[in-house]
């Protein structure tokens, strides 16, 4: 059993004489008798470390994870590489081990860290200012709902079917607790439909929320859904994958208030959904309503440069009951990935990955498609993932046939989209390769044809 | 050795020191990088065929052009700028900063943890989903309460959980109810979270002993009370023993009861929240159960409720069920799920299953310490606050920094600077500050706010009884210091990367990204 603690039984009696009790148990005098346990916790016994390893070990070799198949799974968290610097530098002690940089005189790194990464995002989202980090992607779109509240009071927010079916729920859950009623645009040919979008609008909305691409991978019409928005003075909020940001036009370009998402794609792990970092720019004119801690620049009594935590009379602990937002321990070491992560894509790099994912995607994307049996969902433009359709085909009986194989044929859209029931979801990153989306392709067909009750097909989809 | 009493040279080389502030886009220059594409293996095509040119990017991100050696010594230099847990005491009241085993680190790190997708079919996520439904049995039993939701992501989302929960309840009920009570001596999260559910925020006063005021509470808790939110040991470092009263004034109003837990780590397997009459509870994973700070984040913040409140709980939520023998990664009868099917429920606070890496870190420290272990960390905790406190007690030190409430504490306790300021001329902040040249992270200062120039201090099991006899020294050489001459821990530190920075000039001119 480890414990991790150092007190002998030399120590307890020194500590003890110099407290002036005779024993631990009357520390704890305070606790009625009638409330104390008076039993050991009903747990396993405490184990040493190599037998806590080789437990987690064996959980751990019980899950199929990206190691062992060739994953086109998508949706929200994608099997991006993470260099190997990010691993080496986020285990230093230094930004492993500490908290909320409370004392900056020994927090610079930390510090410094947070304002390089706002300014990240805010070069990402083309918005003046962003804040240094949140929890992850789906609350992000929830707080930014409730700026949106705190901004103009109104009871009703818009939020296009494209957007996460996660972030739209937890929005919902988030609103129903600061008194909002959230409304669903839907999607026409894969995309937000505009004119559903202004038929909705009324001046007693509160924000519209998309996302960018969307949830089946669509790359929406932002500008033209935010003009629209913005007639009747809504807050326009986007929430956006990182990655796709290095070949799309910025939010914040067009014309988006505020702009949110979640951050696994730069630097971070998959790790079953979490930890990862939610990011969150805004228009200057938002500044104190942001959630979450915001470092800046100053300088020290000799003049030298540094930085502080600041603009804190919008957090909890100042404000309490009228902080903008109750948010204390966000995602700080996450948020040190992701600006590690860009810092090692750079200015270009950023652009070619996201040039080299438009066109391995397009690739598989056609690809799969010219299946027989496999049909576009969607026919607007795409970056790093698209939606199909398998009209007719038992999609679940599919994707156990490929995952027999190795494959993870990616995301059934029945899960969270009753209207595509035959829709895939499919992701393609670097690690994505032309000969691992051509197996792809050569299997799906053979799953096809084996549901099909034909023979399969051979080698012949393979170029 | 006694530290600086004026700036010193840092110890850094003389070129490093002359550009130790500079940012990564200060450091970037056109033509570098570190990262090389993947080569393109596919037709290429026109990128107008594939994105419009009026969707596209036109110019790119300022982001840093820097090679890979410049990028690793620009975030290993800056990580030399911090103080950390592993270098040094870090007695952060209420933060609970005991040490982070190395062991978690690796677990964490394993492929089946770290590059699982977490919407991988769930009959491919057996290991994951046994390993969160351990966790969840685990901490429903340290809590005393029988149902766990793992999925908020810190300690202030676990309350928002809370608080939505108990709406649900209520509301399920068909009670509409507006107000939510928290003690003057409550974390700033009760309060802002209490408003961000829609509820109006109630005051409770502290009595003589520090626990809650209990006949204000009983004048407060009227029928349109949803709620007391309530930390127990409260943020005084105390126990509350009256706390089977108020868990009968808010029952008998129809509130719910809910506790904060941050002060977990003095009680685990001693007393349980569950069996104080609490219905809702909400662990840091990043406190009592050693997932590391990383600065500000992440962490989890759990929740365990009684069988009231379990109808309402997020989605999803992880089952065990029985199951046929011929289930692919089934073993014992059994397999896991991820139950959406939950009609009452809140719904999702965040996206997937919560913070997963955060579940593997604080399942492994429990697997390692087991009952007995848990059970001496909380016993060590108390016992390391008391000891300190006693040393903190004695002359030179009690007559400047007398304890706020004179009881046995619990694993905090709470020392007010109001003398040290009157008498010696410094404040709290002061004393904090030359700290910092001892190499010593500071307490809480000026939390909880009932107490004048509030120092609180935790020092956790973890820490040696050398460290917080060290810790005591020094705290009685930075008084006696002072009253010699009080200008040094006004002006101080001295040995730190920088010195007392301008806190009001980054709020009035804010520059929060670097101008590129």
């Amino acid at each position: 059993m480890s414990t991790y603690t150092s007190a002998t039984d030399t120590d307890r009696r020194a500590m003890l004489d110099a407290i002036g009790v005779g024993s631990v148990e009357e520390l704890f005098a305070d606790i009625p008798a009638a409330l104390r346990l008076g039993r050991s916790l009903t747990l396993p016994a405490g184990m040493a470390e190599q037998e806590v390893y080789e437990h987690l070990k064996e959980l751990a070799a019980r899950n199929v994870s990206c190691e062992e198949e060739v994953s086109f799974l998508g949706a929200g968290m994608y099997d991006h590489y993470v260099p190997a610097l990010v691993e080496t530098l986020l285990s230093r002690s230094e930004f492993l081990t500490p908290y909320t940089p409370y004392q900056p005189e020994i927090s610079q790194g930390g510090l410094q860290v947070m304002f390089e990464f706002q300014t990240a995002i805010s070069e990402l989202t083309g918005l003046p200012v962003s804040n240094a980090s949140v929890y992850e992607g789906p609350s992000a779109v929830g707080a930014a709902g409730y700026l949106a509240k705190l901004a103009n009071g109104r009871r009703r927010v818009l939020v296009s079917r494209g957007v996460h079916p996660h972030s739209r729920e937890t929005l919902t859950t988030l609103a129903r607790g600061y008194g909002q009623a959230v409304a669903e645009v839907p999607l026409r040919e894969g995309a937000t439909d505009l004119d559903a979008l202004v038929a909705a609008l009324a001046d007693d909305v509160s924000a519209v929320v998309l996302q960018q691409p969307n949830f089946l991978g669509a790359v929406e019409d932002v500008a033209a859904l935010t003009v629209a928005a913005k007639r009747v003075g809504a807050v326009v909020i986007c929430a956006c994958d990182p990655i796709p940001l290095g070949v799309l036009e910025p939010p914040g370009a067009q014309g988006v208030d505020i702009c949110v998402g979640e951050g696994q794609t730069l630097g971070n792990r998959l790790d079953f959904g979490g930890p990862s970092f939610g990011f969150f720019a805004a228009a200057q004119e938002h500044l104190r309503r942001m959630p979450g801690r915001i470092a800046g620049e100053t300088v020290d009594v000799d003049g030298k440069r540094g930085f502080v935590l600041t603009l804190q009379t919008r957090e909890q602990h100042i404000r309490r009951e009228k902080a903008t937002s109750n948010i204390c321990t966000a995602q700080a070491l996450n948020a040190l990935a992701g600006v590690v992560y860009l810092g090692w894509l750079g200015r270009r790099g950023l652009v070619e990955l996201g040039e080299l994912l438009l066109q391995r995607t397009a690739y598989a994307r056609a690809t799969l498609s010219a299946l027989e049996g496999v049909e576009l969902l969607h026919s607007q433009p795409v970056v790093r993932e698209f939606a199909l359709r398998l009209p007719g085909a038992d999609l679940d009986a599919v994707v156990e046939r490929l995952a027999a194989e190795g494959i993870n044929a990616g995301y059934r859209l029945g899960r969270s989209y009753p209207e595509y029931a035959d829709g895939l979801l499919v992701a393609i990153t670097e690690r994505r390769t032309r000969a691992q989306i051509d197996r792809f392709a050569e299997a799906l067909a053979n799953a096809l044809a084996a549901e099909r009750g034909a023979t399969p097909v051979g080698t012949g989809v393979v170029g | 050795m006694t530290p600086p009493t004026a700036p010193t040279a840092p110890a850094s080389s003389a070129i490093a020191a002359a550009d130790d502030t500079l940012t990564i886009y200060e450091r970037s220059q056109p033509g570098r990088r570190a990262f090389v594409a993947p080569a393109l293996d596919v037709p290429r095509r026109p990128l107008d065929e594939l994105l419009p040119a009026r969707l596209r990017r036109t110019q790119p991100a300022r982001l840093p052009e820097v090679s890979e050696p410049e990028l690793v010594r620009h975030y290993h230099r800056l990580s030399k700028r911090n103080f950390d847990l592993d270098t040094g005491f870090y007695p952060l009241g209420s933060c609970t900063m005991k040490h982070n085993p190395k062991l978690h680190e690796r677990v964490a790190a394993l492929p089946g943890n770290a590059r699982l997708h977490p919407l991988q079919d769930e009959r491919r996520a057996q290991g994951a989903l046994e390993l969160m439904w351990n966790l969840q049995e685990a901490l429903g039993e340290i809590a005393g309460l029988p149902h766990v939701s793992l999925q908020p992501s810190a300690g202030s989302h676990g309350e928002l959980a809370g608080v939505l929960l108990t709406r649900a309840y209520h509301e399920d009920r068909g009670e509409r109810r507006t107000k939510v009570l928290t003690p003057d001596t409550a974390h700033g999260t009760n309060p802002a979270t209490v408003t961000m559910a829609g509820y109006e925020v109630v005051k409770v006063g502290t009595n003589a002993d520090g626990g809650v005021d209990v006949e204000d509470l009983r004048a407060k808790a009227d029928g349109q009370v949803a709620c007391l939110m309530l930390t127990n040991p409260s943020t005084l470092g105390l126990f509350d023993p009256n706390i089977a009263e108020i868990a009968e004034i808010v029952h008998g109003v129809g509130a719910t009861l809910y506790y904060d837990g941050a002060n977990l780590n003095a009680i685990m397997g001693i007393t349980r929240p569950g069996d104080m009459g609490f219905d809702i509870v909400h662990f840091n994973l990043h406190k009592s159960f050693t997932q590391p700070h990383g600065g500000g984040g992440p962490g989890a913040g759990p929740i365990a409720v009684s069988e009231r409140i379990e109808p309402y709980l997020p989605r999803p939520q992880v089952v065990r069920r029985a199951a046929p023998a011929t289930v692919p990664g089934e073993r014992d009868g059994y397999a896991f799920h991820l139950d959406e099917d939950r009609p009452k429920s809140i719904g999702k606070l965040r996206g997937f299953q919560g913070n997963y890496g955060v579940f593997v870190r604080s399942y492994a420290y429990i697997r390692s310490l087991g009952a007995e272990g848990l059970r001496e960390a909380s016993e060590v905790a108390v016992l390391n606050a008391n000891y300190l406190l006693a040393l903190l007690k004695r002359a030179g030190v009690a007559e400047y920094l007398p304890i706020a409430y004179d009881r046995l504490c619990m694993h905090e306790f709470v020392l007010s600077g109001a003398p040290m300021k009157r008498e010696l001329g410094i404040r709290t902040l002061d004393l904090a500050k030359r700290l910092l040249d001892f190499g010593v992270h500071p307490p809480t200062v000026y939390f909880p706010l009932l107490v004048d120039e509030a120092l609180l201090i935790e020092p956790t099991e973890t820490e040696t009884k050398e460290t917080l006899d060290r810790f005591a020294e020094v705290v009685a050489e930075i008084l006696r210091e002072a009253a010699h001459d009080p200008e040094i821990a006004k002006n101080a530190p001295y040995s730190t990367p920088v010195r007392r920075l301008d806190e009001a000039r980054a709020a009035k001119q804010p520059v929060l990204r670097q101008p590129l």
